[in-house]
């Protein structure tokens, strides 16, 4: 087969795709991700597709272990989101969706940061038009601060290679280190689209607030090409384990309050991202691995759970879980395909997120980190709670909403389908995926020791719910919002906004009327005195000259007098 | 956040057939055979001789307690510290 960049295939297989209708565009985009994966399939390691650019090699092919990994759970992503997206009218969505697919993948197989920096900014204006797509206000507005923040990490990228450049000279996308400033800087334009803590905000933001379909693909893919390229360019950079511990721990208590469940999984998300950077953070081959082969059953799971919440907000209008209810009666097979969603992302035995997520966790306490390997375990337990737990128990079970919505659509039902199959596949059969990890795998997640110590945390898990529900201790769902770091530019950036141009406003008021003060007294004056009515401007009578002139005189002639005596 | 879904949602007919789930009772009998589960889970920690890699992982009942206590712990710090400082109106951010 040619060597051809398959991210390349799939941008450029998206611009016919407006010219086609109905089943004929379906089944071209489904060609092209298949396509894709077969084109990856035959190409062997290596470079294939260089092109010289001013003095410097730009490399479009590189295909080594690590990035092969990333690029086949992509295109099975972008696969199951054309399936589930299959009803939707809307060109744009299609359009973008396969555009910002193809431009993670054309990132992933990238050999050199300039490369690297465009398909970078390129995942970021396709995915806003997910956004867009929504066509509601407060997506509108979410999507703007979305990509604000999003080329905003690309010129970090970009400011930071310039630098690197200049200190290395090589644009190579290898291992890259936080020694030099440049490294720093694009430690930073990745940490924004991995969502480190602090820097996370434009994903709970924005997400919740694509279409029903858009929101699926967004979850694939902006992230965990940021974890890829973590993985390529921070391998073991001991910081990252605490950035990464972190992420694991503060989201899930967000998750627990929050109302809106697309919201919830967004923050689970979030929590999902920080089991990789830990991995990517302790860089055995080992934590490596599982960094990758946790982002890969990841990104399956997570978009069946958001493919589940997409289905329910098609249907009912809102994924608000105070609305939810009791959906089970009519939506029984999105409620199992979600319940599998839950029990791969906790990590259930016999689930794809136990054979990933335990070669973190063991990578943790081999290399002695305990306090990581404690707070992921808490993570694990409290990942359970609200993804596990929380999502299908308020949408589906819960108080009944009397609601009674049709079951999803058929192309919905398949790709969730699917999702499920892979879940569960990957749960039972992990030698597959351990075979496509970058590093040779010696690890076995199915001991008795392993699975006992995962059964009790969960059902320990399931058991905390359960009591604190019946006994009324759990926090009821609430309308509300639930600020987090977005009220530093919504609210405090805003006010200060407003608060300098009224401040400006202000003393350009006072400014231009003091001006206009002393102009006004300075006519009212020269008014007076040169008026009509002014004293200068006055008509004498010569009667009253003469009398001047004549006092003028007498006084003239009394003070000589006064001067002679 | 609320979309016009493309029809209307049907609503429960009022002669709807009650789930098995729907009676109260039901729902104690799920609860009660998640409480037996955990008991066996916690039962076998006799059986399996646990290999961990931290040492103190090997004390007995460690994952049942900690599973249960973090959990509650995440649940009741969310619903009266964290809630008290972020939660705000649902127009909060409206104009």
């Amino acid at each position: 087969m040619i060597d051809f960049p398959p991210g390349l295939l799939l941008i450029l297989g998206a611009l016919p795709v407006p010219f086609l209708r109905g089943w004929l565009r379906g089944i071209w985009m489904l060609a092209l991700p298949v396509a894709a994966f077969a084109l990856l399939y035959s190409l062997p390691d290596g470079n294939h597709f260089q092109i010289a650019a001013f003095g410097q090699e730009l490399e479009l092919l590189r295909v080594d272990a690590l990035s092969r990994v990333f690029g086949y759970v992509f295109i099975i992503a972008i696969f199951l989101g054309v399936i589930y997206s299959l009803h939707v009218r809307a060109v744009e969505e299609h359009v973008s969706g396969l555009i910002y697919a193809g431009a993670a993948i054309g990132a992933v197989f990238v050999g050199d940061l300039v490369s690297l920096f465009v398909y970078w900014e390129l995942t970021a204006i396709a995915s806003v038009f997910l956004i867009l797509a929504r066509r509601t206000p407060e997506a509108l507005a979410a999507s703007m601060r979305y990509l604000i923040i999003q080329v905003g990490s690309g010129v970090l990228l970009l400011a930071g290679l310039i630098v690197r450049w200049h200190e290395t000279g090589s644009i190579e996308f290898g291992h890259i280190g936080i020694d030099g400033a440049g490294g720093v800087l694009i430690l930073l334009a990745f940490g924004i689209k991995a969502a480190f803590p602090l820097l996370h905000n434009w994903l709970q933001d924005a997400y919740p607030q694509a279409t029903p379909t858009g929101t699926v693909l967004l979850s694939a893919f902006t992230t965990k090409l940021a974890i890829y390229a973590l993985a390529r360019g921070y391998a073991g950079t001991e910081e990252l384990i605490w950035i990464g511990v972190t992420m694991t721990a503060f989201p899930i208590f967000f998750a627990v309050i929050e109302n809106d469940l697309r919201k919830v999984l967004a923050y689970s998300l979030n929590n999902q991202l920080g089991f990789m950077v830990v991995g990517v953070g302790i860089g055995t081959e080992l934590a490596l691995n599982g960094a990758a082969a946790h982002a890969f059953t990841h990104i399956i799971y997570k978009s069946l759970l958001f493919m589940s919440m997409g289905a329910v907000l098609h249907r009912v209008g809102t994924t608000l879980a105070t609305e939810l209810g009791g959906l089970y009666k009519t939506m029984p097979f999105t409620t199992v395909f979600c319940i599998i969603g839950g029990a791969s992302i906790s990590a259930f035995p016999l689930f794809s997120g136990f054979v990933s997520k335990s070669m973190i966790l063991s990578a943790a306490a081999h290399e002695g980190y305990y306090f990581t390997w404690l707070v992921l375990l808490f993570a694990s337990a409290g990942v359970f709670h609200h993804s596990g737990i929380k999502i299908p128990f308020f949408a589906f079970f819960a108080h009944d909403s009397g609601k009674r919505p049709k079951e999803a659509p058929l192309n919905m039902l398949i790709a969730m389908g699917l999702a499920s199959i892979l879940c569960i596949g990957i749960g039972v059969w992990p030698s597959a995926l351990y075979a496509i990890l970058p590093f040779e795998v010696d690890f076995v997640p199915y001991t008795d020791s392993h699975v006992l110590s995962q059964v009790q945390l969960l059902f320990f898990s399931a058991l905390a719910f359960t009591v604190l529900m019946r006994t009324g201790l759990y926090p009821p769902e609430l309308r509300c919002t639930n600020l987090d770091t977005d009220w530093l530019y919504r609210r405090v950036g805003r006010a200060v906004l407003r608060n300098i141009t009224k401040t400006a406003g202000a003393i350009q008021a006072r400014f231009y009327g003091a001006v206009n003060r002393r102009g006004q007294r300075f006519l009212v004056q020269l008014y007076r005195h040169h008026g009509p009515h002014g004293v200068l401007a006055r008509t004498w009578p010569t009667g009253s000259m003469v009398l001047w002139v004549a006092l003028l005189l007498f006084a003239y002639l009394f003070l000589y007098f006064i001067d002679i005596f | 956040m609320t979309d016009h879904p493309e029809t209307e949602v049907p609503m429960a007919a009022p002669d709807e057939r009650p789930r098995w789930l729907d009676s109260k009772a039901n729902v104690t009998k799920v609860a009660w055979a998640l409480y037996i589960v955990c008991a066996i889970a916690v039962l076998f920690d006799f059986v399996i001789h646990r290999h961990g890699d931290t040492g103190f992982d090997e004390t007995f009942g460690f994952y049942a307690a900690y599973g249960f206590v973090g959990s509650v712990l995440l649940v009741l710090v969310a619903r009266h510290i964290l809630r008290r400082i972020v939660m705000r109106p649902e127009d909060y951010y409206d104009d």
